[in-house]
Formats: C-alpha cells, sequence, structure tokens
C-alpha cells in the first residue's frame, strides 16, 4: 500500500530553512508501523531525514515522536491505525523539549526533572542482613508505573508544560510516586515536601493527555492524584490546590453540589487580601452579566444531601 | 426519547445561561428531561484527588438512582461526562469493588447494577436524535458564521471509557454539529486542549496564558465565535478572557457559546432566550453579521 507522510523538517546547520513540512510516499505492507515508514524514507527517499530508535519494540523508549498531532512511539502506531483509508500521516518531533534535528529531539529537560525526584531508593535504619523486603501487593501495586520506559511521549502532550516549563510533568511525577508508595522507601515526607511546592503536584491540570497518549499503561495522572492525596495525608494542606480539593470535598459534603464562590474564597483563602481584590472585578463583572446568582448558596442544596452527607459518614467511619 | 437529566453544578451556578438553553433546545427537538434532583456532584475529579472511593460512591449513587428511573443519564458538561465515565468503568470492572461500592447506597434502598447509561448531550444529539433528523429542524442556518470547536479533556480521553471504540465518530461531534447548523469549522492546534480552569486558583498565569492561547489561535486562523460543550471551559474561556488578553499582550475578543445555544439560534430562538446577553465577551458583533440581533 502507498504511505504518504509529511514530515516536520528542520535543519540547525540550515538557517535559511527554518522548519518546514516535506510529504514523502513510500510502498509499505498493512502490517508495518510508522517507523518502518519513517525508516523507508531514510532508506529510500532521504537519508538525511533524522529520526531516533532503537529496539523497534516499545520497550526502548527511543522512538517518541508526534503523529498526527498526538504523541505516540513510532513503533508502536499501526500506519492502518492513524491511516486506514491511506490518508497523509503528519509526523512531528516531540512536543515540550527543544528539537535537535528533524524528528529528535533533546532529551536533557525531561532527564534533569526526573534526576530532579531523586528516582532511587532512600532506605533508612540498619542493613537487613539479607534482601529489603516487600510485600508482593505493594510490589504488584507498582508493577503499572514501572513499565515507564521514559519515551518522553506523556511530557510531549502535557497542556501543563506548555504554558509553564518549571513544571516537573508527568514522567518524573509518575517516578516519584513510584518510590512514595515503595513500602522500603523511608523519605516519603521529603519528597512529598519536595512534590508540594510550585511546579509540583498541584500544577498538573487533570487533562489526561498523558494518560490517553502513554503508550505503557502509565497512567502518570492517576500517580499524580495519589501524590495529591498522599500529600494531603501526610499534613501538606496549606497551597491553594490542596485547599481546593479540600473545600471542595467540604462543600459536597455540606450541599450535595457546588458552590463555585464558596470554593473560590476557601480556595484562596479569606486572608489573602492581595488575591482577593485582584477577583473583584471579574466578580462584579459576572455579577452585572446574571452568572453570580445571589440566592445560590440558598438554592443550590441536592434533595438527596441528608443521604449524600450519610456516604461521607460511611467513608469516614471506614477509616 | 427520555433521559434522567443531570444538569451538573455549574449550569445552575455561574454558567445559569446554560441550563435555560438546554430546556428550549430539548423541548423543541421533544428530548424529555427528568432531572436528576437528589443527585450528588460527580466530583469533578476533585474530590477524588482527595478520596477515590467516596467518588465512586457518589457517582454509584447517581447511578443506581438513574436505574431506579429507567432512563439513561444526560450531561451536559464535558466535565462531568468523563468522570462518570470514568467512575462507571471502574465499578463494571470489578464486581467486589462494586459490591463495596455498594454498601453506604443499601440505606436508602440503592444499589448500582451496572447497567446505566451516560451520554453527553453532544452524543445524544448526533446519535440519538440523529444527524439528518436533526438538520430537518434547522430553520436558520447560522451560514458562513466561523466556528471554533473547544471539546474540555474529559470528553475527548481517555477515550477507552468514552466509548470512542463503539462509536468513533464522538472524536469529530463538535465539528459535525457546527456543519449540522450550517456554520463553518475553524480547526485550530488547541481544540482538545486543557481550558486551564482546574489550576485557576493554583497557577492563575499557566491558567490565562491557556485562555489567550486557544481564544487568540482561533480568533487568528479567522474564528468569529467558539462552542464548547463544557461549562467549566466556558467559565474561563469566557469569564477570564479580558484578563488573559491583556496579561498575554494579545487583542482577543472572541465570543464563546455553549453548545445548546449554538443548535438553539440554528432552531431559530432568540438569542435572548438562550441567555448568549449573558456572556462576558458578548457575541453581538458576530451574530450581527448573520442578520441576528441581540
Amino acid at each position: 500500500m502507498k504511505t504518504s507522510l509529511k514530515v516536520k523538517r528542520y535543519n540547525p546547520e540550515d538557517d535559511d530553512k527554518g522548519t518546514y513540512f516535506e510529504e514523502f510516499t513510500v510502498d509499505m505492507e498493512e502490517y508495518n508501523t510508522v517507523l518502518d515508514a519513517l525508516i523507508a524514507v531514510r532508506e529510500y527517499e532521504d537519508e538525511s531525514l533524522a529520526v531516533r530508535c532503537s529496539c523497534r519494540g516499545s520497550i526502548c523508549g527511543s522512538c517518541g515522536i508526534r503523529v498526527n498531532g498526538s504523541g505516540a512511539l513510532a513503533c508502536k502506531t499501526k500506519i492502518l491505525s492513524v491511516a486506514p483509508n491511506e490518508e497523509t500521516i503528519t509526523v512531528e518531533p516531540m512536543g515540550n523539549m527543544p528539537v535537535l534535528r528533524d524528528l529528535v529531539t533533546d532529551m536533557t529537560p525531561f532527564w534533569d526533572k526526573l534526576r530532579g525526584v531523586e528516582p532511587w531508593l532512600q532506605v533508612d535504619g540498619p542493613e537487613p542482613e539479607s534482601e529489603y523486603v516487600a510485600s508482593a501487593d505493594a510490589m504488584t501495586h507498582l508493577n503499572g508505573v514501572m513499565s515507564c520506559i521514559m519515551c518522553g511521549v506523556c511530557v510531549s502532550d502535557c497542556t501543563s508544560l506548555e504554558v509553564f516549563d518549571q513544571f516537573l510533568g508527568p514522567a518524573a511525577l509518575a517516578k516519584a510516586y513510584r518510590f512514595v508508595a515503595d513500602p522500603r522507601d523511608a523519605a516519603d515526607l521529603s519528597r512529598l515536601g519536595a512534590l508540594n511546592e510550585p511546579g509540583g503536584i498541584w500544577d498538573c491540570t487533570r487533562c489526561m493527555a498523558c494518560v490517553q497518549v502513554c503508550p505503557k499503561g502509565v497512567a502518570p495522572m492517576d500517580r499524580i492524584m495519589k501524590l495529591r492525596d498522599a500529600a494531603i495525608e501526610a499534613g501538606f494542606d496549606n497551597t491553594p490546590g490542596a485547599r481546593h480539593a479540600e473545600v471542595f470535598t467540604e462543600i459536597i459534603k455540606q450541599d450535595g453540589h457546588l458552590d463555585e464562590t464558596m470554593l473560590t474564597l476557601g480556595t484562596i483563602g479569606m486572608f489573602n487580601i492581595g488575591r482577593m481584590m485582584s477577583l473583584v472585578p471579574i466578580a462584579f463583572r459576572a455579577l452585572v452579566h446574571g452568572k453570580l446568582p445571589l440566592m445560590y448558596p440558598f438554592t443550590h442544596v441536592s434533595q438527596g444531601v441528608t443521604q449524600i452527607r450519610k456516604i461521607f459518614d460511611h467513608v469516614e467511619a471506614k477509616k | 426519547m427520555k433521559y434522567a437529566f443531570f444538569p451538573g453544578c455549574v449550569s445552575r451556578g455561574g454558567c445559569p445561561e446554560l441550563y435555560t438553553a438546554v430546556i428550549s433546545v430539548c423541548e423543541i427537538l421533544g428530548i424529555e428531561l427528568e432531572e436528576m434532583t437528589s443527585a450528588s456532584c460527580t466530583g469533578a475529579g476533585v474530590l477524588q484527588e482527595k478520596n477515590l472511593r467516596l467518588g465512586d460512591m457518589l457517582n454509584a449513587r447517581n447511578f443506581a438512582i438513574a436505574e431506579q428511573m429507567g432512563l439513561p443519564i444526560m450531561t451536559i458538561c464535558s466535565t462531568c461526562q468523563g468522570v462518570m465515565a470514568q467512575a462507571n468503568s471502574r465499578l463494571l470492572a470489578d464486581p467486589h469493588y462494586l459490591a463495596e461500592i455498594n454498601e453506604p447506597l443499601a440505606d436508602e434502598g440503592l444499589e448500582y447494577k451496572g447497567t446505566v447509561e451516560i451520554k453527553h448531550m453532544l452524543w445524544v444529539l448526533l446519535e440519538d436524535v440523529g444527524a439528518e433528523a436533526l438538520k430537518e429542524r434547522i430553520t436558520s442556518p447560522l451560514s458562513a458564521l466561523k466556528t471554533a470547536p473547544f471539546y474540555g479533556c474529559y470528553i475527548v480521553r481517555p477515550t477507552n471509557v468514552l466509548g470512542f471504540d463503539e462509536n468513533p465518530n464522538r472524536q469529530q461531534s463538535l465539528e459535525q454539529l457546527i456543519e449540522i447548523v450550517g456554520a463553518e469549522v475553524v480547526d485550530f492546534p488547541g481544540k482538545t486542549k486543557c481550558c486551564g480552569f482546574p489550576i485557576l486558583t493554583i497557577n492563575e498565569n499557566a491558567s490565562l496564558k491557556m485562555v489567550a492561547n486557544h481564544t487568540g489561535d482561533a480568533q487568528d486562523l479567522g474564528a468569529d465565535i467558539m462552542v464548547t460543550p463544557c461549562p467549566l471551559c466556558h467559565l474561563n474561556l469566557d469569564g477570564f478572557q479580558p484578563r488573559a488578553a491583556s496579561k498575554n499582550k494579545r487583542k482577543i475578543e472572541l465570543p464563546i457559546l455553549h453548545l445548546p445555544q449554538l443548535i438553539g439560534l440554528a432552531l431559530g430562538l432568540e438569542p435572548k432566550a438562550l441567555g448568549v446577553q449573558q456572556h462576558i465577551v458578548s457575541p453581538k458583533k458576530a451574530l450581527a453579521g448573520l442578520g441576528i440581533r441581540m
């Protein structure tokens, strides 16, 4: 079958051209992957095409790119799955990292952030005589997150990193969870304290882009949510993010429904006068447009609130 | 065509015009709604940060209420849709977990049996009313209104819990609806990205940058208007657009419509009856181009 690729090109040695798209058509079989097609382009069409790959079996994590706008491993993406009717496939380098040449990105920021979460076991106390013991359940639980092959695809599509480059990002945070959830690790408190800082767990937008694109089912965002829970439980509850989750939950317990005004006030903190004043013009505008119903706190209670509160009590009692 | 109507918190709070528009549009299209007045918030993914099981219990209770009503649920918020779909997928995956989650519901005589169907209005319009039937009802096509779609994360990700395998058209649902009402789709890179609302109180600069990127890029590509099936996205993209524009030094004035408002206009409903005058960024100019007066 004919496979057409529209490839984003960039050669740092050729300033005149800058970044541009180039189209190639190659003959492929139905079982081939996007990586096979790119290699065919390099072999038979243009040997200057830069693409990074090694294992071709979704193990090494080298061939992260963007296929039709979404992060993916080129070797795991079947041509038929993205171009069932021989549509042109758009191929670009991963996002949220500098491009070195064509489809090859500079992973330095990725590795720096990963090192930043101290991705090694930090034990405490005397060394055991034989091995450190961890329960089978605990390690089975970690299997998913340990499947990470550090390909960078989740980082490529992270919507928070796109606007805030200090964010640690999904890969580093998932790796942090791998150690926080490891029963042998004794550094939970210092880890959670560091992750609670700006750029850490609370800067994730919960957009699920990382969950969607991860080729190994790591579900980084789910791990970030677990880190948030662990941080609050460990007493790191005085950040806007932690207050947001706390106040939100409290409002649902009280009313069954959300009251956005109370949520905003509670999250900012009643004594944060500066931030509060900055929201006055927004609130005034909303009021004028009938978007801030004044009777709202009194009319917005679910008819099932008694039963809803009982569910909260049930969960509390089980703790 | 009858649904257990789950309006969500925002359509009864910060976006009351959405509720009004849904009721008017459903009436015209013969979509019967029975509101789930005793339901709770889905947790919006925020409550789940603190306690996932609690979130699953609240959603299982809502599902059990719909089962008792004998109706599929219709949502009007991408976030409600996604959070419910994720909860349902966890509940259906493990009968033991479902039994545990059902425990506190017994007190109310409820038990979630795992049969509920959860559909956003966007999908109800395309899959249940049907594209052809909907087209026949369009009396005032929004010809040449350049419209940028903005989905909201939870109605597009993760695809495996949102029924995209069985209904692949859901990937392009908003574009399809824009075409059905006679408008022109303006594609832009941010249409399935985060609107920034979830981090508004945590990292306002990052949140506003997202608003400026999406609305500004869509406008630069020629959009007259943007449409979204998510009221949370609407709160940020509309309510914080003026601040986002000034902070990011971009000149942006892109009105954001709720999905049923776009449909309502094409069904010939009065703009005021749809509450379009309640938006912070007025759609007056964009609609005047179609001869619609506000």
